[in-house]
Parts: structure tokens; sequence; C-alpha cells
């Protein structure tokens, strides 16, 4: 991978929860252009990272600088507009919306559209809701829906809810997308689907930063990888240099390599 | 084995649901209609809402009571309601308090028209209106950055406070209330009693006999004389500024705000982390229905009566606007007209009823809540989740060795 600007840094970042400390001086930095998995045993502090990255917790102490500016205080919607997008673990579509919709909400998030363009009709308006239906429906197409795009998000298939995930982040056109164990669920051919898919994303121009479970998964698609472990990095470095580190073998791959084998 | 074809999916049968499935129906054909005939028909459809007072059909019409005014509070309901499904329906929030808001543009028109100025009454209306929007927002930047049951407790202190306000300042009115309300200008020449009553021509209206119906000249509504002898006039005024707000309504709801609503009510985290600014969202949506509340209660400032007292304005009544649009259907525009006009007319024309209306409807929308939470005619897509839902029941409840 070649050494391109930094995109985002965490910085000595910090997060406790009552005696709990989620993340521990946690640094590390993600490049433009690359796909970087963030991965970790389970309550290592990989979705505490992504949600102090997009302002849903504020650090403790540290910092974490995007593009070089500093995030602290940033309201949240206003660094989904800096570029940074994120899905969630859990799923959390607007359920009651349509599949399109949903999207468009995503693409909403640059709209200079405001209440006296949508009453009076106004070109802006017209202009901007045809560029976001035409966007969304690509980007349902590159994620792979094929259900009705008037279908209600809750109506989809589990599969297709992962994926709704991914188009209404994409639509926010970030440069920076996180995704929370996208993959969580599904089966073996729908993994590498998905990782085709995070490949094609990347190849596009986005940065992406991957949590994911499935050790094999990440050593294939990422360029780098971190590795968390009680809220502490326990080591930063290219897949195979990752899979040899004695460090995670004992923190994650027994771990998994026994849940495996169950 | 024999197989067992499984079995048509058929939709639940219980009256409600078939009320839903009617009206998509009704829906979708119209949808389907070349432009020409929407056109024809919604004017149609418009026009016999406009002269349902002088037509007074048997068994809808009051025959008590002035059906006029009836129609008049049906209408204005049906605004207020529309005004607070913006507010719950769309938006999610819970407010308690929205005569508060209604009083607010009813004093306000008070204020200007009688007691302390005369402005005329077309005057008074933008101001009051925008008087009752910076209340809202006011009261809403500071409650809508909560998160939570907040915003009910305040708006429902909100509503209190503002009645027990008026009725302790002098300069309000007090107890006694504001009279003499400037009602709108006539349109015409002025009425002259006891013999002129003014206007450019009457209208007369249907006398019923059984089912054969009569023109009866002697209780004509004049045009356009807004007076203290009848109330149509300020029916079709009050209509007037009901179809502005609904067309408002409908281009505000299908565009980047209405899915910003939308999103936030369903999720306010996810929402504010795809990029909407859902505090400016929804202050807009508090805003907005604040001030579709004080174009009401303008209206009602300068109705027939032209007066209004603290007592004008209990919070039982806000109560009511609220059941009006859950029962209705919150977040569809016209189940929550519905609401309002049901919850407007029924006690006016089974009057033994009046006293029990609260009462009523609490049952009404207890059982509601038990029975139906999503109320009459809720948007076509929770009926759609609703229909998803039933046929899955009814797969997995489907024969077992099929
Ligand atoms: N809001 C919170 N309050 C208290 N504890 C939390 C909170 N969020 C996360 N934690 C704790 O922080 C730790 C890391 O959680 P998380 O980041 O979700 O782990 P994972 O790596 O599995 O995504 C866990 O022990 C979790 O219980
Ligand atoms: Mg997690």
């Amino acid at each position: 991978m070649p050494d391109t600007a930094k995109l985002l840094e965490v910085d000595d970042v910090t997060i406790r929860f009552g005696g709990l400390t989620a993340l521990d001086s946690v640094t590390f930095d993600i490049r433009e252009g690359e796909i970087l998995g963030l991965i970790g045993p389970n309550g290592a502090g990989k979705t505490t990272c992504f949600n102090v990255m997009t302002g849903v917790y504020q650090a403790t102490s540290g910092q974490v600088r995007f593009d070089g500016a500093p995030l602290a205080k940033l309201k949240r919607h206003k660094i989904t507009k800096l570029g940074i997008a994120r899905t969630f673990q859990n799923i959390r579509l607007f359920k009651s919306m349509t599949v399109l919709e949903n999207v468009m909400v995503g693409a909403d998030a640059h709209s200079k559209v405001g209440f006296w363009d949508a009453l009076l009709r106004t070109p802006r308006h017209r202009h901007t809701e045809e560029e976001s239906t035409t966007r969304a429906k690509e980007l349902l197409k590159i994620v792979g829906i094929t259900a009705r795009h008037d279908e209600l998000a809750a109506n989809l298939s589990y599969g297709d809810q992962r994926r709704l995930e991914i188009a209404r982040a994409m639509a926010t056109g970030p440069k920076l997308l996180c995704l929370d164990e996208p993959a969580a669920g599904f089966n073996p051919a729908e993994k590498v689907k998905l990782m085709d898919l995070i490949r094609k994303v990347r190849d596009q121009g986005y940065t992406v930063l991957l949590i994911e479970h499935d050790m094999r998964l990440v050593m294939g698609v990422t360029d780098r990888i971190v590795v968390l472990e009680f809220g502490r990095k326990i080591a930063e470095g290219a897949p195979e240099e990752i899979r040899d580190n004695p460090a995670v073998i004992a923190a994650y791959l027994g771990v998994e390599e026994d849940e495996d084998a169950s | 084995m024999t197989t067992t074809p499984t079995p048509p999916v058929s939709a639940p049968t219980n009256p409600l649901f078939r009320l839903g499935l009617w009206w998509d129906g009704v829906i979708d054909r119209y949808n389907a209609l070349p432009r020409l005939y929407k056109v024809v028909l919604v004017l149609a459809f418009a026009l016999f809402v406009y002269a349902l007072p002088l037509v007074r059909p048997p068994l809808i019409a009051t025959d008590r009571i002035d059906f006029g005014g009836v129609m008049f509070a049906c209408a204005a309901y049906a605004l207020i309601a529309l005004g607070l499904n913006i507010v719950i329906g769309y938006a999610g929030l819970l407010d308690l308090g929205y005569i508060g808001f209604y009083a607010v543009g009813a004093y306000t028109t008070g204020v200007l028209t009688s007691y302390h100025w005369a402005w005329p009454f077309f005057l008074a209306l933008p101001v009051a209106v925008a008087v009752t929007m910076l209340t809202g927002v006011i009261l809403g930047a500071p409650t809508l950055r909560v998160r939570g049951d907040y915003l009910a407790i305040v708006t429902l202190g909100f509503g209190e406070i503002i009645r027990i306000c008026v009725k302790n300042i002098e300069w309000l009115g007090a107890s006694a209330g504001i009279k003499d309300i400037n009602h709108p200008n006539t349109i015409g020449p002025a009425p002259k009693p006891p013999f002129d009553p003014g206007g450019l021509f009457a209208i007369p209206r249907l006398e019923w006999n059984g089912i054969t119906p009569s023109l009866d000249h002697e209780h004509a509504t004049h045009f356009l004389v807004f007076g203290a002898r009848d109330a149509i006039p300020y029916y079709w005024l009050l209509l007037t500024a009901l179809i502005v707000v609904l067309l408002g309504d409908r281009l505000v709801k299908a565009s980047r705000v209405g899915r910003a609503w939308e999103a936030t009510r369903e999720d306010e985290d996810a929402a504010e982390l795809m990029g909407v600014p859902t505090f400016k969202y929804k202050l807009m949506a508090f805003a907005l229905g604040a001030a579709i509340g004080g174009l009401s209660g303008a209206f009602y400032a300068s109705s027939q009566s032209g007066y209004i007292s603290p007592d004008s304005f209990p919070l039982a009544t806000s109560f009511l606007f609220v059941a009006a649009v859950i029962v209705g259907g919150s977040g569809n525009r016209w189940g929550a007209m519905v609401g309002g006009v049901l919850v407007a007319y029924l006690p006016e024309r089974f009057r033994d009823f009046a006293d029990y209306r609260l009462l009523v409807f609490g049952l009404a929308l207890t059982v509601l809540a038990i029975t139906r939470p999503e109320g009459l005619l809720p948007p076509r897509r929770t009926r759609r989740a609703k229909m998803m839902e039933a046929e899955i029941e009814q797969l997995e409840e489907g024969p077992v060795d099929a």
C-alpha cells in the first residue's frame, strides 16, 4: 500500500464509562484509499471506536482528527457532512420508510433544499430531488438490492437490510466509510460477495474502515489491520504480519479457532 | 400425503382493516385517472364540501343546533388536527399543550382587532400566525434539544400556563375575556340591520321534508357577510385556509423535509448520523404546528360570537386535539382530519353525549390503543407493514404437514 495522506487520525484516545475503560490510549490512523480492518474479540472496543469517530461519544481524553481538523464537539450531522459515514452493528434502518427513501435520507445530507424550496417547488428542489433519486437507485444497484424500491425497509430480508445500510451510508457521499460487522449473520457465500462489494467500493475512491469478526475475510480484503483487546491496541500491520503476531494469536485467534471448531 | 395448497393470504376481516383497504382502493383508482378527471373530481368534491352546510343532508345535518356552526367547528378541528399531525404524526413529538398555541393565536387577534387596537382581521391574521410561530420557537428551542418525555411535560405545562396567564393579566382581558373581536371584512354591501342583510347575493339553503328538498329563502346565506347571523361564510373562509394548508402540507411532506421528519421519528440517532440536523427539523415541525394552531385560533377568535375568554381554552380540549390525531391515524393527513371532524361533529350531532365527550373519547382512545394503536386511517405504509405481519403469521400458522 502506498503511503498516502492520513485521512483520519485517532490520537491517544481514551474513553471511560464509569469504571470501565472501553478505549485505553488508542492511536492509529487511516490512510486515503485503503481498507483498514479493525478487529478484536467481543467487547474489545471496536464499536466504541466508531462511536468516538462519529461523535456519538466524546473521548475522555485524546483526539480524533479528520483531514487534519479535530472532530471534538462537532455535531454528529456535521461530522457526517465532513465525510464520515457508518453502518450499525445492530441494523438501524428507518423501518417504516421505503428502501429508496432510506437511501434518499443519506443523499439529503448535502442537499441545500429547505422548507421554502419544498413548499414552492423551486427548480433547486426539482434538480436535487432528481439527482438524489438517480444516485440512490445507482447505489441500490451497486450494493445489489433487488427488492422493489418502494418496499418498506422493515420488509426486506436480513441480508438486504445490511446491504441497504451500506447504500444509505454511501449516499451521504463520505470520504471514509465505516462498516460495523457488515457480514454478521451472513453465510460464507454471501460473505465473499460482500467482500467483493467492499473492494469495489474502495476502487470507486472511498476509504473503508471495516470491523469484521471473521479473520479469514479480514485477511483477504484489508490492506492493513489494527487489533484491539480490552480497549488497547495490541497490534497493527499488514494482514500477514498480524497473522503471525503471537500477541494476536493469543488474544484473538485462539478464541476464534475454538469458536470455529465447536 | 396430499399436498394441500397454501391458503390464499386473505386480509384480516376486521372492519377497520377493510376501511384501510377501501381507502387504498379509492386512492389507487384516483391516481389511475387521467389528469383532467382528477381535476374535475377534486373540484366536485371541494364544491360538495363547500356546499355541505347549505345542502344540509338529512341524518348528517344537526337540527337542534345551527348546522353551519357545527361545520365551522368541524373545519376548525380538521385544521387543528392537520397542524398537530405535523408535530405528532410526522416528527413524532408529543405535544400535549397544543391548545396553548390556539390560545396565543386567538388572543393576538383579540388584542389587535378589538381590545387595544382596531386592526382589520386580515391584517391581524398574519401577525397572529407569526406571534404563535415565535412562541413555538421559544418553547421548542430549549426543550427539543432534550430527548425523551420532556416535551410532553413542558407542553402540558405550557397549555395550562397560557390559560392561567390570560386569566390573570388585565391587559389581556383577565377572566372577563375579550369581546367584539373584529370579524373578517364583509365582501359586498355591508348589512344594514334590521332590513338589509347586505352582501353581493343571497344563496338559499335546502330544507328537507323527509327526502324531498325544497329551497329555503328565509335562511339564505348572504355572500359574503361575516356577521353574527350566519356561520356559513366563516366556514367557507376557514375551509379555504384548510385547503391551502393541506396543499402546503402535501408539498412539504413529499420532500427532503418530510423525509427528515420521518427519519428523526424512526430513529433519531441514526438520522443524525446520516446527516439529518434533527434539532432543526424538530423545531421546524414544532413551529409549523404552532403556526397552524395559531391560524385556527385567529379564525376562532373572529368567528360568529367574536368573543374569547380563558375558559375557551381548557387543557381538556388539548387532549381532544391529541385524541383527534391519534384516533384518526397519526401520520396520515386525511386520517388526522377525519379524527378532527369526528371529535367536533359527534358531540354536536348526538347532543346527549356532549357532556360525556371527554369520557367517551377517552374510552374510544383506550379501546383503540388496545385493538388498533395506529388509529382509524393510518398512513398506507403502516397498513402495509401490518398486512405483511398478518401474512407472515398466517404462513407460520399454515398447515404443518404441507
Ligand atoms: N454506552 C456505554 N456504557 C457503558 N459501557 C459501554 C458503553 N458502550 C460500550 N460499553 C462497553 O465498552 C466495551 C466495548 O464495547 P464495544 O465497543 O461495543 O465492543 P466491540 O469491540 O464488541 O464492538 C464493552 O465492555 C461494552 O460493554
Ligand atoms: Mg461491536
